[in-house]
């Protein structure tokens, strides 16, 4: 079973995050339940939404406590919470930023996990690009995607196409993709050097 | 046709296609996804005929169905927590008058302390209310719990309580099969009232009984909850040879056959005590889940015999009734009248407090062991909950219990789930 964690803020579409991945993991054939953590319901507050896949029905209803990813749509939450509670020692971490995890201060973490499953993107800035507005959340699952391989960026679309309408839709499209491209350009180039 | 779609959704669906005529309802989380999604449907035009009425209260929302099924109509609402205690009166009102509304309860805490969160406080304070109370074990069960509902409740003649966890099914998405219109239509005839109030053949509802007859309509209630311990599993058994699947029924037994001990659940929290049984039965402990769909009508026989040759029986619930213990635990115990069978309470999940398998490995080891208390509060807080008894007793004015212990836990931030 494959248990991810998204952290983020209220208003960030954090809840929405771990929807969209459950309906791309369905997409693709698998079982999926995603649910969110209500900690708080106000703009700007502490958001924890979770997404758990599998190829058998998933009976388990905890929160996920040692998830194997995690997604963090709002970078200023990395040194509020302990965000890395519980990973997996092989876990992939995919942060919302334009810095790396050197120059946001997470070089512990660098050398605690794999290195090439940690990555930051700039989501926010692709999502004004295409959406106009600062929601990284469809974006980030388009990293996640060339990041791990575990989902398709076709699955995402897909998803996408379910929750949102016409020209939203085309825009966390576009977004998605562009972090998709964004990641694997990453990827390459780091087995590169 | 299978869906990943979130369990208020698929709840607004399976409700849709049982036709219901008049839906009434006033939003309260964590039901509002489910009557927003149908008052979408009746909006659109995809429900009709159906009037959705928008009313001011919980108390009007009860109202409303009893006028509305008196007249005939299939009535549906839902509600949760507060919102089921301010309908108080009126849901006894239609039960005593044996008009069968549908209501789900999306299961919550109820104040003070406010709480949105899930816990059963809500549904098992209306306990004995003469509704039927049915308990989803997931968000599929919840859909076919549903429709099960209105044929169960029209049969007798009785409402019907559907009662799912809070959150932790309305707003989980997962997969769910949701049948076609003509496969509804199938199972579930148009209503036929047994009392109806028609201009073209006047009669009224709503007497007022004196001791002369009061104890008789009582006892039909009670008689009628008890056929239905015939009803429930006979329109489960139909459910699942035209849909393909088992929901609902009285109970289900999980692992019980050759189990020591058995641990009895309501609710979304018996998946996870699944996954906790199948990890113990691999190191060789004899362990099963006994999970109860119907909770009224309590099926006593039922239990017992799930129950009678297991050596120890732990009831996990999400209520309690302060000063006594266990509200499930009650009615399990009596089921098992004379039986000399180890016996536990444990209260987990209340306020919506995650019940993990961690925990529930810690409990039910020491319930075998026969090292738990008799009534066990799983992962309380002896901390903050000693702090304010110390305070309590060298402080005349120690103040508000619920601001103190916020204080002592400090800023909730800390814990990131």
């Amino acid at each position: 079973m494959l248990q991810i964690r998204f952290h983020g803020r209220g208003g960030q579409g954090v809840v929405t995050a771990a929807e969209l991945l459950s309906l791309a993991a369905f997409e693709q054939g698998r079982f999926a339940q995603a649910f969110p953590s209500f900690g708080s319901e106000r703009t700007g507050a502490p958001v924890v939404a979770f997404c758990r896949i599998d190829d058998r029905e998933i009976r388990l209803r905890e929160p996920i406590l040692a998830p194997d990813v995690l997604i963090v749509q709002d970078p200023t939450l990395l040194h509020q919470i302990d965000l890395f509670q519980g990973l997996d020692s092989a876990g992939y971490v995919l942060i919302n930023s334009k810095r790396s995890f050197s120059e946001l201060g997470l070089d512990t973490i660098e050398q605690r996990f794999r290195r090439e499953r940690l990555r930051t993107l700039p989501a926010t800035e692709i999502a004004l690009k295409h959406l106009g507005r600062p929601l990284p959340n469809a974006v980030l699952l388009g990293g996640f995607a060339a990041l791990s391989g575990l989902i398709t960026l076709a699955a995402v679309a897909h998803a996408i196409g379910i929750k949102f309408q016409g020209k939203v839709a085309e825009a966390n499209v576009a977004a998605a993709t562009e972090a998709f491209a964004y990641i694997q350009r990453e990827r390459e180039e780091s087995v590169g050097a | 046709m299978l869906k990943q779609t979130e369990g208020s959704r698929a709840v607004a669906e399976a409700v849709a296609l049982c036709r219901p005529e008049v839906i009434c309802a006033y939003p309260i989380s964590p039901q509002t996804h489910i009557v927003e999604g149908l008052g979408e449907r009746v909006k659109s035009g995809a429900l009709a005929p159906c009037e959705f009425i928008n009313v001011e209260s919980e108390f009007a929302a009860m109202s409303v169905a009893i006028g509305a099924s008196a007249a005939g109509a299939r009535t549906y609402t839902a509600t949760a927590s507060q919102g089921l205690l301010f309908m108080t009166e009126a849901v006894y009102n239609a039960s005593g008058l044996g008009l069968p509304i549908v209501m789900t309860v999306a299961n919550r805490a109820i104040g003070a302390p406010i709480n949105i969160w899930n816990d059963h406080s809500d549904s098992m304070s209306q306990r004995d209310c003469g509704w039927i109370q049915l308990f989803a074990e997931s968000n599929q069960e919840a859909l076919d719990l549903h429709i099960q509902a209105f044929k169960l409740a029209e049969e007798l003649s009785m409402p019907v309580m559907v009662c799912m966890d809070g959150f932790i099914l309305t707003h989980a998405y997962e997969r769910v099969d949701i049948p076609e219109q003509a496969e509804v239509d199938a199972f579930l005839p148009p209503y036929e009232p047994r009392q109806v109030l028609d201009p073209a053949d006047p009669v009224s509802i709503g007497a007022m009984v004196g001791p002369e007859a009061f104890t008789e309509v009582r006892y039909l209630a009670h008689a009628k909850q008890l056929s239905a311990l015939e009803v429930i599993p006979r329109i489960a058994n139909e459910f699942a040879e035209r849909f393909g699947r088992r929901s609902g029924g009285l109970l289900r037994g999980y692992r019980t056959d050759d189990a020591e001990t058995i641990v009895v659940a309501l609710g979304s929290v018996i998946g996870t005590l699944q996954d906790t049984a199948d990890e113990m039965r691999a190191e060789g402990i004899k362990i099963g889940v006994l999970g109860i769909q119907s909770f009224r009508p309590f099926p006593l026989a039922a239990v017992r015999a799930a129950l009678e040759n297991a050596q120890r029986v732990v009831v996990l619930e999400k209520s309690f009734c302060v000063g006594l213990g266990g509200v499930v635990s009650t009615d399990v115990r009596l089921a098992l009248s004379g039986l000399q069978l180890h016996g536990y309470t444990v209260v987990a999940g209340l306020g919506g407090r995650a019940i993990t398998k961690a925990s529930l490995h810690r409990t039910l080891r020491a319930a075998i062991a026969d090292t738990l208390e008799p009534l066990t509060f799983m992962d309380l807080d002896w901390r903050i909950v000693n702090r304010q008894l110390e305070r309590e007793a060298q402080l005349r004015r120690s103040g508000p219990i619920a601001e103190n212990l916020l204080r002592d836990v400090g800023a909730i931030a800390i814990k990131v789930v």
